[in-house]
């Protein structure tokens, strides 16, 4: 089970946000599909995964890659060529 | 291109469409003159493509999709960008943040999802072929409840280069249409390699349905026909299998063990991987303007809360509880060997049979708002995730009705195997027609 105090941690971590008056909804919905999941504790067989699959790998040649205006276009927020972020620190 | 165009301005009055296209250039080719629709996840070079979310609302991409690369290869017209459940996330596309589709059939019910607006673009004769991609079930529940064809190839068979991701290890672009030979041909534009994609595979399609299966041998999952499936959905779907009896097939019972844990499995990997690549909504490089002048995390979250849908902040979370310190090992290394014994399942089951049928969904399509429970939304795809946890391929072909509404016959093949699950779908058209 996880209390309202776990969900809105984990909407803290996931960066999402979560308002008061949809926690209580939040949590309920979240607590049904987690029961829902403890079916898989029945699950049995090897930890280690096996797959048929192997790698591709290819040399590492430098590609044109997009011109720095159709890179910027989408960006809300631009400063002489760059991409403008929230601060940091 | 040669220069032509074709207008396109339909009364959309399904809301098929988020963006459509008046004038929509096209050149010659195998798909010349001919208007196909795109899934508004597949990114369109010049063309807005939001994946249905406000976070994406203005987004123009720079760069096509391969897929769509193709499609203009091949002289397709693009005539415009299908709605959908946002990010792919749903199975009736009322999850879409510019409002629901409706079924061309009922517009009372939704269209399925979450490649609801590419479904009922074809069943609302709009175009003749749109392509969907295929998460769960996503291609093949809405053609269900819409009556069309559409097929979640082999993973790896069609790059997923300019797919807005949402569970890597488990979609696929694919073909939907009003016939398997609509299918047949659009596959043949959008399989192949793409060294864009890591995970793609070289194996082109060409096109040759064949509507004898004198021999093939049919399995018969009892979970297909069991618990929770409409008594009316099997009966409709047990008498296609007849017919496909009639034209020379046998069919063998069989079972799917692991089909008590397969949907959990899936939501778990699905809302993990999630997790991740949502990740990059940031309203920095593209989308609403994230606020420079606040801190990182707050800025971050005031965007993100703003801009994504409930469920799209659902299963975000789901994925990052599960991935979270101490219920990993409860949650997603469980789910991957669950994976592993679907996998194992069809392996065995596929020695003795060379496809299963059954149907594609447990019931016909839903009224509108009438799936409110999340987790009770959730248990409706459990029919289609186990061919996404196995990478096979899976195809939905209409096969009659139950109570005005149209069901869909599945049919799941070998890894590689579209050929085959095609001409049995084709077998099947045929024999109705």
């Amino acid at each position: 089970m996880a209390t309202e105090q776990e969900v809105r941690h984990i909407a803290e971590l996931a960066d999402v946000g979560i308002n008061p008056e949809e926690l209580g909804t939040f949590t309920h919905q979240f607590n049904a599909i987690l029961d829902y999941f403890d079916v898989l504790d029945r699950v049995s067989g090897d930890t280690a995964v096996t797959r048929d699959l192997y790698n591709v790998m290819r040399d590492d040649i430098v590609k044109p890659s997009l011109p720095q205006k159709d890179v910027l276009a989408n960006a809300p927020a631009q400063e002489d060529g760059f991409i403008k972020a929230p601060r940091v620190m | 291109m040669t220069g032509h165009e074709i207008t396109f301005e339909p009364d959309d009055p399904y809301h098929a469409f988020l963006t459509t296209c008046p004038r929509a250039p096209h050149g010659d080719g195998k798909l010349g003159g001919i208007a196909v629709a795109v899934k508004d996840n597949i990114s369109t070079k010049g063309i807005e493509t939001t994946c249905a979310s406000k976070i994406l609302k203005g987004y123009i991409p720079p760069y096509d999709a391969h897929v769509v690369e193709l499609l203009r290869q091949s002289g397709a017209a693009i005539v415009g960008k299908t709605n959908m459940d946002e990010f792919g996330m749903g199975t009736t596309t009322e999850n879409s943040a510019f409002g629901p589709t409706l079924n061309p059939y009922d517009t009372g019910r939704v269209p399925g999802g979450s490649s609801g607006g590419s479904a009922a673009a074809i069943a609302g004769g709009m175009v003749r072929m749109a392509l969907g991609t295929d998460t769960g079930g996503s291609i093949r529940c809405p053609a269900a409840f819409c009556g069309i064809v559409g097929l979640k190839p082999t993973y790896g068979r069609v790059s997923r280069y300019g797919l807005i991701a949402y569970a890597n290890s488990l979609e696929q672009i694919g073909p939907m249409g009003r016939t398997v030979t609509d299918v047949s041909a659009l596959l043949e534009v959008i399989a192949g390699h793409d060294r864009r994609d890591s995970t793609s595979y070289d194996k082109p399609y060409s096109p040759a349905p064949r509507a004898d299966i004198s021999g093939l041998k049919i399995g018969i999952p009892q979970e297909y026909f069991g618990a929770g499936v409409d008594p009316q959905v099997a009966a409709v779907v047990t008498r296609a299998i007849g017919r496909l009896e009639e034209c020379g097939a046998t069919t063998v019972p069989c079972t799917i063990p692991s089909m008590e844990y397969a949907l959990a499995a899936y939501y778990v990997t699905c809302t993990c991987e999630a997790s991740s690549n949502l990740a990059r909504f940031d309203g920095v490089r593209y989308g609403p303007a994230a606020d420079t002048k606040k801190s990182w995390h707050e800025a971050y979250r005031e965007v993100r809360q703003a801009s994504f849908g409930t469920e799209v902040r659902r299963r975000i979370m789901l994925g990052t509880y599960a991935l979270s310190s101490g219920y990993y090992g409860k949650y997603y290394a469980k789910a991957q060997i669950a994976r592993e014994n679907v996998k194992r399942d069809f392996t065995r089951i596929f020695s003795e049979v060379d496809v299963i049928a059954g149907p594609t969904m447990p019931t016909i399509a839903f009224k509108l708002r009438e799936k409110s429970d999340p987790l009770s939304m959730y248990l409706s795809d459990i029919l289609t995730v186990p061919a996404n946890l196995a990478g096979i391929p899976a195809l939905s072909v209409p096969c009659g009705k139950a109570g005005g509404m149209p069901v869909g016959l599945q049919i799941m093949g070998r890894p590689w195997e579209d050929e085959r699950v095609i001409d049995v779908a084709y077998a099947y058209e045929q024999a109705v027609s």
